[in-house]
């Protein structure tokens, strides 16, 4: 049964292309003027704050479960399957660490990130290179109460973008522009609290 | 401050990281929505679309089975499900331009870099809200309209045919994805 002609979009066709307007079904959500008086943001902040008592615990979760695939490959070597854990286990990091209180361990985890998606033939990827990472991951959140953590994790972060910037550059030699915007800034840094 | 009743949205949020899906959740309730459901995976992300009929889908990229990137493609299918429209917001640590752009070409109503905030993840749901952008169909593209903005600089062909197609203008995905609180 064809929906009821209220629903239907509206199409406009063009010679290679059509414009579809679906009706909009989410406009009744509008709060009239004066509906509501409550910050809902600040609402949602309040509740995770809240929430922010097991980001410690969390932190540590997903630092063990880089830990345990680590310890996987060095025993195993790279399989596909590991080389996907490691990169998600490392993805997930660098966008929770922020959230969960640890920004300086982001950066660490992109870099390793940025390593695995990178290199062409990831069982070149050097084993001392990726426990470093693992490890400066881990020692940060272990040690984030300490007075000279910034430094501290800004001179590891440093190094080790330098240390894979060069092998990737090394490993990528034969693919001109591959790089081309991998080291630069990212477009969308994200958003902070 | 454009405010929207929460109370009367349904969500549907897909990513493979628990802890990630707890914190969405939290502010989704925060906002006041009351019917969040979860999946944690691209298949049962899929299932939750078609069973719950969400009014709004966020999405991780990187996950099991299938991915977001994937996920978006399977529902940007015309007359292949019950909502092809459905806005799609991906919340996903991939920062890169090119990223961007792919979630984009996939048919992505709203990106949002990790790590997330209350702000943002509001702003995101009041614009798709607020403001629904037309779908243009083509021979490789079903989804919202990527031209978000006019470029009065833009000096190449009009590469639309048949006619000059109307332009919304909003802040460009990439523009938007670098907004800061």
């Amino acid at each position: 049964m064809p929906p009821p002609k209220d629903d239907r979009p509206s199409v406009r066709t063009y010679a290679d292309h059509e414009v579809i307007t679906p009706p909009n079904k989410l406009i009744k959500v509008i709060a009239k003027r004066g509906g509501f008086h409550e910050d809902p943001i600040a609402r949602a902040e309040a509740a995770l704050q809240e929430l922010s008592s097991d980001f410690g615990e969390w932190m540590r979760a997903e630092c063990d479960r880089l830990h345990a695939i680590r310890i996987v490959i060095k025993t195993t070597g790279f399989t596909k399957q590991s080389l996907d854990e490691l990169f998600h286990a490392a993805h997930d990091l660098k966008g929770d660490a922020a959230t969960f209180g640890y920004p300086l361990a982001a950066p660490i985890a992109e870099s390793l990130c940025r390593l695995i998606e990178h290199t062409p033939d990831p069982k070149q990827i050097p084993l001392p290179l990726l426990d470093q990472h693992v490890d400066a991951v881990r020692a940060i959140v272990r040690e984030h109460a300490r007075p000279d953590i910034e430094k501290i994790a800004s001179a590891l972060n440093e190094r080790l973008q330098k240390v894979t910037e060069e092998f990737l550059v090394h490993q990528n030699r034969h693919r001109p522009g591959y790089l081309d915007g991998v080291f630069s800034p990212p477009i969308a840094p994200g958003d902070k609290f | 401050m454009i405010r929207i009743d929460f109370n009367r949205l349904r969500f549907v949020i897909i990513d493979d990281n628990a802890h990630m899906r707890r914190i969405l959740r939290t502010l989704l309730h925060g906002f006041g929505a009351r019917e969040v459901f979860e999946a944690e995976d691209g298949a049962s992300g899929l299932e939750a679309f078609t069973t719950q009929m969400p009014d709004i889908i966020i999405t991780d990229w990187a996950m099991p089975i299938f991915d977001g990137l994937e996920l978006t493609q399977m529902i940007r299918q015309p007359g292949g499900n019950a909502n092809p429209f459905v806005p799609i917001i991906m919340l996903t640590g991939h920062s890169e331009r090119g990223r961007v752009l792919a979630a984009r070409d996939a048919g992505v109503t709203e990106f949002l870099v990790k790590p997330i905030s209350a702000n943002a993840l509001h702003d995101r749901i009041v614009n798709v809200v607020c403001n629904p952008r037309p779908f243009i169909r083509t021979s490789t593209y079903f989804g919202p309209d990527r031209r978000r903005n006019f470029s009065s600089t833009y000096a190449g062909p009009e590469r639309r045919k048949g006619g000059r197609a109307d332009v919304i203008r909003q802040v460009p995905l990439a523009e938007k994805a670098r907004m800061v609180d």
